[in-house]
């Protein structure tokens, strides 16, 4: 199994985070080096922009990977479906 | 236990006698009905929009209920979850739980709604005079769920 040719990260943004990229999913390629949750959010950061100021360190952002609530350490894979929101406020 | 994310309104008092059944065993019946407010930090609410993530809700759902079930001596639980459009006064959830006796009936019950707050992925979105607003999650719902975490439980 090389790089080349692995399937992409499915990525779902909910609530306030997908109003403001402007986007609900997307897939991408994982990029060299992106290995976990928090990895995978700090490459997201660096789009700039919204992205920049709803995923900055400090921002309480919330990571689910394969519909598991994950920690910055959980890793990721290719063909995971991640996705990223706000603390939740059901109930 | 059933789990279900509806729009439509439900019917409490239906749907608890249908998790009791004809259980003979049953010796409390436990419930928890969340509404919406017509007032929420200090603005009016018009109304409410409850949006979720489908596919990891369930299983959310379906792991809470499960938690509760190793806690406490429970026969079974419920939780029935609205999404969409909501007014004030409307139901938003109801839990449900099922046992022999009271005790474990209210602990269920309550720890079910205070993981569902802080767990499952649900979010609310208010209309008030100045405008739509996404509701900011609650420090009180963080310690709410934390009582009920056991010592070598990691932190969310």
């Amino acid at each position: 199994m090389s790089d080349g040719n692995a399937a992409p990260l499915t990525l779902i943004y909910l609530a306030r985070l997908r109003e403001a990229f402007g986007i609900g999913n997307e897939e991408v390629a994982i990029p060299h080096g992106v290995t976990t949750a928090g990895s995978l959010r700090s490459l997201l950061a660096a789009r700039g922009g919204a992205w920049a100021r709803e995923l900055a360190t400090g921002r309480a952002v919330r990571i689910a990977v394969n519909h598991e609530l994950a920690e910055a350490t959980t890793p990721v894979r290719p063909g995971d479906e991640v996705a990223l929101f706000p603390p939740v406020t059901g109930g | 236990m059933p789990v279900r994310v509806q729009s439509e309104d439900f019917d409490t008092g239906a749907e608890l006698a249908a998790l009791r059944g004809q259980d003979r065993s049953v010796g409390a019946v436990a419930a928890f009905i969340g509404t919406v407010r017509d007032v929420n930090a200090n603005a009016q609410v018009a109304s409410m929009t409850l949006e979720h993530y489908p596919g990891m809700t369930e299983k959310a759902l379906v792991a809470i209920i499960a938690e509760a079930k190793s806690r406490w001596d429970i026969v079974d639980a419920l939780v029935i979850h609205r999404v969409g459009a909501l007014r004030p006064a409307d139901q938003i959830v109801l839990v449900g739980v099922t046992s022999a006796h009271r005790g474990d009936a209210f602990a269920a019950c309550e720890f079910i709604i205070d993981y569902l707050k802080t767990q499952a992925p649900f979010w609310k979105k208010e209309d008030t005079p100045t405008g739509p607003r996404w509701v900011e999650a609650r420090a009180s719902d963080d310690n709410a769920a934390a009582r009920w975490r056991t010592r070598d439980e990691p932190v969310a």
